[in-house]
């Protein structure tokens, strides 16, 4: 993390918000709209504007010649969307209001056409999974490596993914975490050199990466390592609102700006929100103006949580100890993932424990781990009512770690391209009975989304028994067809 | 001109009392603090636009906070008043010889300066030598106790603010904890009768019942306070307010009170039916 430069000075005028200027302009003129939305600024559905708010309904507008239009931007989203490049050091930046999840199917499908291969970790999102189904690309998974003592899946080895690209000259790109859902980097420098090296495009799943770009006591973002695109959610740790996120694309991928665009436009919608635009617009100045500091208490926060939680006894608070250089190679200090296994509780449990009983949530829980993720929007009695709630838990609950499972990570067996496999005939059986089948779905606990079982694998007794352990200790399961995910779809 | 200040009960009912003088006004790193001298009860402490203490009323709440407790335990020799910046439940405790130790954790330090400066008849046991007081979060501070204490007594502000880690099941569950055997917690419980406050004072009656084998509720009424009717919490897990009620060993301490007294005890644990339904099923009066 020693290379990372201090402070990045900007090209443009970050103190700008165009879109927030352009729609406050907006809601002064006080148009009469005989355009869409048909609730014209609230007036049309009182009960929903009293909940949001007159102010929120005002600006929920349709893209018109002053406020621009995210499908062909020449105006103010434009200069919004150029103004973020500037601050996240890219060389072009796409607003999106589909979720990050679009931006990641984007970045997959600019650079794969069917059949071409990608490397890419098998700890990778729903998104990047279902997106291999859209495209036909081939995964071409790498071992994201274990950390044993917790149970869960690293960020993939340098060693690893070099021998993957010399095994796979002909893959097109590289998609890697950054970080993992546990806070998990990869050496990302070293990846994006070989990476290039071998004409690969390296593609950067920064959902839980926001405030790399802001600190630099954070790892190396991925626009920073040099990157072709990365994948934000702004609205993550950033603060925007919920389903908005950015695209950013490195300085290779200028030429193709266009044709990533035509990509985005395949699937993005045509009414683009402007809640969420100007959400994006506004987290985007925040963040360039005074996201250092913003981090720098961040990152005390959770430091403290750390130290705190690890003094209660039974959990451990892990960090950048953990770093290992190489498939740890830097630790992401605003997350807070706890380690509960020592304690006789699955995170599961301790997830279940929190919300029913102190009324707090945190992201998710596996088999032997919860995170909680510290943002921009915390303050010091959330920090403390956490640790004094683990306490109580660790005095309430506490036991031996019997029979508790101990891994996160599954090596999968890949029996058929994820494509064939989603598009296959199938029937649909009750899980016991999938053993040795190939799955048309994916099967999570949601959080946090990435599949144990993705179209194209093979159902293995190791995958059945981490489902009944991980629906035994009470994780939500999703993915499947069948809701109450007793059943799944396997090749017929 | 006449000057009015109005506390909000609700949206729909607001509570005012006629002002001679605004005596102080600031804004702390928690919290808005303010001291009005008014017409009917004298100088008002007024925190976050809530009413707080009374120089005419104050008596009651500090009474009921703290002797309930004292007439039930058999000794109580070391005490954690959680809150309670203003002194009142201070100078109450600081009335019997046998505390031997009070740790008082406070969060604003400035409330304390200003009812000093201002509420002299209030903060007047700050000098006692049998005092510890500590600035922090009071959350924070029980964390770390072990069986330490006879007596707890939580004088918090109200749930929106401040005082919004003190009314939760992680607060109650390590305030259990520092405990001694036959400790008794006491808190300010809020109000029975507006919406927002009979809420509140359900869902810490079903915090504190899962905790405590005794969590029983009494009740006083404060002319300043939203209705009037004021609920306290008393939870142990060894002595039951009424059966362990002591009279005589209290009337022993000799100590002149203007509400509290023997017979009042008992009866401040009679609740009004509708107030239990509220506390064991969280049935509001208007439901």
């Amino acid at each position: 993390m020693n290379e990372k430069e201090v402070t990045r000075s900007y090209n443009l005028d970050q103190t700008r918000a165009p879109l927030l200027q352009a729609l406050s302009e907006y809601r002064k003129k006080r148009v009469v709209s005989f355009d869409v939305p048909g609730h014209k600024q609230g007036r049309g559905n009182e009960e929903l504007t009293r909940f949001l708010g007159k102010d929120c309904l005002s600006v929920d507008v349709n893209s018109m010649k002053m406020l621009d239009n995210l499908i062909h931007p020449t105006g103010v989203i434009l200069e919004a969307e150029q103004l973020a490049a500037d601050a996240f050091g890219a060389a072009r930046s796409f607003f999106m209001v589909n979720g990050t999840t679009s931006s990641v199917q984007a970045m997959i499908m600019s650079t794969c056409l069917p059949g071409d291969k990608i490397i890419m970790p098998r700890n990778v999102h729903r998104s990047a999974v279902n997106a291999l189904v859209l495209t036909r690309a081939l995964p071409v998974y790498v071992d994201p490596s274990l950390d044993r003592e917790l149970g869960i899946p690293l960020g993939m080895s340098v060693d690893a993914v070099h021998r993957a690209i010399k095994e796979n000259p002909d893959a097109k790109a590289v998609f890697l975490n950054n970080p993992t859902y546990y806070g998990v980097c990869p050496n990302i420098k070293e990846i994006v050199r070989l990476a290039h090296e071998a004409g690969m495009r390296v593609l950067v799943d920064e959902a839980h990466g926001t405030h790399f770009y802001f600190s630099a006591e954070l790892p190396m973002s991925a626009m920073e390592a040099g990157a072709d695109m990365a994948a934000v959610s702004l609205h993550k740790t950033g603060g925007s609102l919920t389903q908005s996120s950015l695209l950013l694309l490195g300085p290779e991928m200028v030429e193709e700006g266009g044709y990533v665009h035509q990509i985005i436009n395949l699937t993005q919608t045509t009414s683009a929100s402007y809640l969420l635009l100007s959400s994006l617009d506004i987290t985007r100045r925040n963040l360039a103006l005074s996201g250092e500091e913003i981090y720098k208490r961040v990152i005390n926060f959770a430091n403290y949580g750390r130290c705190e939680i690890n003094e209660l006894g039974g959990y451990y608070a892990f960090g950048t100890e953990r770093c290992d250089g190489d498939a740890f190679y830097a630790f992401d200090s605003c997350k807070l993932p706890v380690h509960t296994r020592a304690m006789g509780l699955s995170g599961f449990e301790v997830y279940d424990i929190l919300r029913d009983d102190y009324n707090i949530q945190v992201e998710f829980g596996d088999m032997g781990n919860f995170l909680a993720i510290i943002s921009v929007g915390d303050r010091p009695v959330a920090i403390e009512r956490l640790i004094a709630a683990l306490g109580d838990i660790n005095t309430r609950f506490a036991s031996l770690p019997e029979g508790m499972l101990v891994n996160e990570y599954i090596e999968p067996v890949l029996a058929m391209a994820p494509a064939e496999a989603f598009y296959a005939n199938y029937e649909c059986l009750p899980l016991e009975e999938c053993a040795g089948r190939i799955s048309t779905e994916s099967i999570m606990c949601y959080p946090p989304g990435i599949p144990i079982l993705a179209p194209g694998e093979l159902v293995t007794d190791e995958v059945l028994s981490y489902i009944k352990e991980a629906k035994e200790r009470g994780s939500q399961m999703t993915g499947t067809e069948d809701p109450s995910v007793e059943n799944l779809c396997v090749v017929k | 001109m006449e000057l009015w200040f109005e506390e909000h009960n609700t949206d729909d009912v607001h509570f005012a009392l006629r002002v001679k003088k605004q005596l102080f006004s600031q804004k702390s790193d928690f919290q808005q603090i303010d001291i009005y001298d008014t017409y009917e009860f004298g100088r008002v402490l007024v925190m976050d636009g809530a009413i707080m203490l009374t120089e005419k009323d104050e008596f009651i709440y500090h009474e009921m906070i703290v002797h309930v407790a004292m007439a039930v335990h058999p000794e109580v020799k070391k005490v954690l008043l959680i809150g309670g910046g203003d002194g009142g439940a201070l100078r109450e405790l600081c009335r019997y010889p046998g505390i031997e130790q009070i740790e008082m954790v406070e969060i604003d330090p400035l409330v304390v300066d200003v009812a000093k400066e201002y509420l002299p008849a209030v903060a007047s046991a700050f000098s006692d030598e049998r005092l510890n007081l500590i600035f922090a979060d009071g959350l924070r501070y029980v964390r770390h106790l072990k069986r330490e204490y006879d007596l707890l007594i939580i004088d918090s502000t109200d749930p929106f603010g401040p005082g919004e880690s003190l009314f939760t099941r992680e607060f109650y569950g390590n305030c259990s904890k520092g405990l001694r055997e036959g400790g008794i917690l006491i808190n300010q419980h809020e109000s029975p009768y507006y919406k927002n406050d009979a809420q509140e004072a359900h869902s810490i009656f079903s915090k504190t019942s899962k905790i405590f084998s005794t969590a029983r509720v009494y009740q006083a009424h404060i002319p300043t306070y939203p209705s009037g009717h004021w609920l306290f919490g008393f939870m142990s897990n060894c002595w039951d307010p009424i059966k362990d009620h002591d009279p005589e060993r209290w009337e022993g301490f000799g100590l002149k009170t203007r509400y509290y007294n023997s017979d009042l005890h008992k009866g401040a644990f009679s609740l009004p039916t509708y107030v239990r339904e509220l506390l064991t099923e969280g049935r509001l009066i208007d439901d």
